[in-house]
């Protein structure tokens, strides 16, 4: 795309973006969980022009095995983004850029989980990308989160995430992939709401004190919203499973053979 | 909705979900502690039995209890032992000691072999998640024949039903011999069409959504496709 | 791929049925599982398509860039394809760059594309000698439960023909479909014991001794063939199955549409 940053106006005089959003407002967010068969977990997601898939596969025995914990379980978490999810084809295979987000991705995720209950296995966690419009780690990591609950892996909380930056000198949430780049920040965050905790946090660019307040506001706000979708997605997988007159919650006496 | 607690019906929670704020229950499993309140810590069914609040797991691999009845799968062979694949997060070993064999060393591969199915027990489950199995127990031997299907290990209690009352269904309609392990995994023999509509009733109860009417929706489908009914069923 | 190991009884359950003509999931031996299949879902992709097999579920984008031919044709656009295993799909693959079946099953599928003449690749050139359209079909594969090799190829046909080479965004003139000639269809079939299976599904891969992979065009003829596995087939066996994939590749053409 050729064009000098100048003349791409990102808000106009009546501070709406170029896709019809108010600062404050974040891109559509559609969540499903349980989308495949062979993973324990899974979750599918679109976030405004984002398609991202996460599975999870464990906890199970962990390989290679000296990065076995006694203690604990490993949380390894592999993000990718599909060759075709970009204007320009991406070579297949990780490249710095995932390596780092995989990074702090599994990080976030190890906070949460409780993986004292597993030592000596791994957790493995993996997000591809198939179309990318900024905000894929986070997209990702709001993901993975679904699809760790929904392979029955014990977690503190779901961990919801959004990003926050600067457009024409003007605070935005959830930047599209104009915003991300030819804006002047970019600061993505994962926070769990009943907390308040921070568990994934990066920033680059050019913000004031009061800039950071204002993004970090948007970014609570936006957080609880997507946490909200997170568990919405759990609940439609599992809808009409709740209530039961017919089977003990307790396992049963097992049938012995005759 | 978070934050809701209900103490009565059977309602799904999620990771992070406020269980009980006031001291009156315990936490049980699939629950932790912060701040003297209970929240969930697994997507499952919030139950109260005793007092106590429970989590039971919608989903989730099998964690081996003490005494649980399972089927596994010999997946390799140590001089002194077998590794049993069981669906857990690891392999369980079955030592020599804890089959009814009388077996030397070294000599294991003359017993069972990788791909043998057999029916045992957990015997024990440590602190650090250690677990090992037994053939050594009424009933449990090296199963041969039939079919195995897998389903989700949460869903083996509505499998058997109330006091095996779903399972004897499945049993009388087809006339298979049925063994449903803890694990998840299923063993059934019997003749071939009986051994399909078997598992073809297993997996409508293991997708069934609605948990009313469950049981009248299989009989009615082994009713339906019993060979009587069916006068030229192949 | 590591492989898993498979229980005598459900090999023995599967030799079984075999003998009485019959299959674990209760399909005809020539009988395919329900496909469905979205297209052009991809934005970033300029063709895409999404095809379930049974359970396999399998996710094809189509990129075009502008490139330098090879040499020895100057005249012509370049086919690239490439098949990623990942490890979302299934417990038993592993991250990290293409393994022997994934290298497999992408040449195999590129040769039925090249070999049918599928795509008239003398349009996709720009500049004789100079510059022509290079395509890249990326086959990712999200969830493996058996013939991987008909759901990737089946996928790749379909982003192909909903592909739409991006010209105007490359100055090079104004966009146009994906010069497309022949419509090749690929079935897949394995053999168990005497029994020869269409679609095999994943328990039934597992115990096969042989695989057969036939490609052929509208016309009838044979454009691409891959035997796999380490057991042999027989030559009727072989013409048996290539008759077979014929026939089935009239209702397999009607489905991609």
């Amino acid at each position: 795309m050729s064009g000098i940053n100048d003349d791409i106006k990102l808000i106009d005089e009546n501070g709406i973006r170029i896709d019809g959003r108010k600062a404050d407002e974040m891109r559509p967010l559609k969540i499903e969980a349980g989308v495949l068969k062979r993973a324990d977990g899974s979750a599918y997601l679109e976030w405004g022009k984002n398609k991202v898939i996460a599975a999870v596969y464990g906890p199970r025995e962990c390989h290679p095995r000296h990065m076995q914990d006694p203690a604990k379980a490993i949380v390894q978490c592999r993000y990718n983004m599909m060759s075709f999810s970009v204007s320009d084809r991406k070579r297949p295979g990780p490249d710095r850029r995932s390596i780092e987000i995989s990074k702090i991705i599994s990080e976030a995720l190890e906070y949460v989980v409780f993986t004292e209950n597993f030592p000596r296995t791994s957790i493995d966690v993996y997000i591809e990308v198939l179309q990318a419009n900024a905000g894929t780690r986070v997209a990702g990591l709001t993901a993975a989160s679904v699809a760790l609950a929904d392979a029955g892996i014990p977690m503190k909380d779901l961990v919801p995430a959004v990003a926050v930056g600067k457009a024409d000198g003007h605070v935005v949430l959830d930047l599209n992939k104009e915003e991300d780049n030819f804006g002047s920040a970019d600061l993505p965050m994962a926070m769990i709401p009943r907390t308040g905790e921070v568990l994934l946090m990066q920033m680059d660019g050019h913000l004031t004190m009061e800039e950071f307040d204002k993004g970090i506001e948007y970014a609570k706000k936006a957080c609880q919203e997507i946490y909200e979708i997170q568990k919405d997605a759990l609940r439609r997988r599992y809808a009409d499973q709740g209530g039961s007159d017919e089977t003990d919650d307790e396992f049963s006496s097992i049938d012995e053979e005759a | 909705m978070s934050g809701e607690v209900s103490r009565q019906g059977r309602e799904i929670v999620m990771p992070g979900d406020l269980l009980e704020g006031d001291n009156k229950l315990r936490p049980g499993t699939g629950t932790y502690v912060s701040d003297d309140k209970i929240y969930a810590a697994l997507l499952g069914v919030k139950t109260i039995r005793s007092n106590y609040v429970n989590i039971i797991p919608l989903g989730g691999r099998y964690i081996p209890t003490v005494g649980d009845s399972v089927i596994g799968k010999v997946e390799d062979i140590g001089p002194s032992n077998w590794l049993i694949d069981i669906n857990a997060p690891h392999p369980a070993p079955l030592h020599v000691n804890e089959v009814p064999w009388r077996v030397e060393f070294g000599d294991t591969a003359r017993y069972m072999n990788v791909g043998d199915v057999i029916l045992a027990k957990i015997l024990m489950v440590d602190e650090t998640m250690r677990f090992q199995v037994t053939l050594k127990d009424q009933g449990l031997r090296k199963l041969q024949g039939g079919q195995i299907v897998e389903i989700s290990h949460s869903k083996v209690p509505r499998v058997i039903g109330k006091s095996g009352s779903m399972i004897q269904i499945i049993k009388n309609y087809t006339n298979c011999r049925i063994f449903v392990g803890q694990n998840g995994r299923i063993w059934l023999d019997g003749d071939v069409d009986g051994i399909m509509r078997a598992i073809k009733a297993i997996q409508m109860i293991e997708e069934g959504a609605q948990s009313f009417g469950l049981t009248e929706k299989v009989r009615e489908y082994l009713e339906s496709t019993s060979p009587q009914t069916v006068p030229n069923s192949e | 791929m590591a492989q898993e190991v498979m229980s005598k009884i459900r090999k023995g359950h599967i030799h079984k049925l075999l003998s009485m003509g019959k299959r674990v999931d209760g399909r005809g031996p020539e009988d395919y599982r329900p496909i469905s299949i979205e297209t052009g879902f991809i934005e970033s992709a300029q063709g895409s398509a999404r095809i379930k097999v049974g359970n396999t579920d399998v996710v094809v984008g189509v990129k075009l860039d502008v490139g330098t031919p090879f040499s020895d044709t100057p005249d012509k656009g370049v086919l690239t394809t490439n098949a990623e295993l990942i490890p979302l799909a299934s417990p038993n693959f592993e991250p990290g760059p293409p393994d022997q079946s994934a290298i497999e099953l992408a040449r195999v599928i590129d040769r039925g594309i090249r070999e049918s003449e599928m795509i008239d690749l003398e349009k996709l050139c720009i500049k004789h000698g100079e510059e022509v359209w290079i395509s890249f079909v990326d086959i990712y594969v999200l969830d493996y439960d058996g013939n991987l090799f008909d759901a990737c190829f089946l996928g790749a046909i379909a982003a192909l023909r909903n592909t739409i080479v991006p010209a105007e965004e490359k100055g090079k003139g104004e966009n146009y479909p994906m010069p497309l000639r022949r419509f090749p269809i690929q079935t897949t079939a394995v053999k168990i014991e005497n029994s020869i299976l269409f679609d095999p599904a994943l328990d039934e891969e597992k115990v096969a001794e042989a695989r057969l992979t036939v490609t052929t065009d509208e016309n009838g003829d044979i454009r691409a063939m891959q035997k796999g596995l380490d057991g042999a087939l027989t030559l009727d066996e072989i013409k048996s199955i290539i008759n077979t994939s014929l026939r089935l590749s009239k209702d397999l053409r009607n489905l991609i549409g």
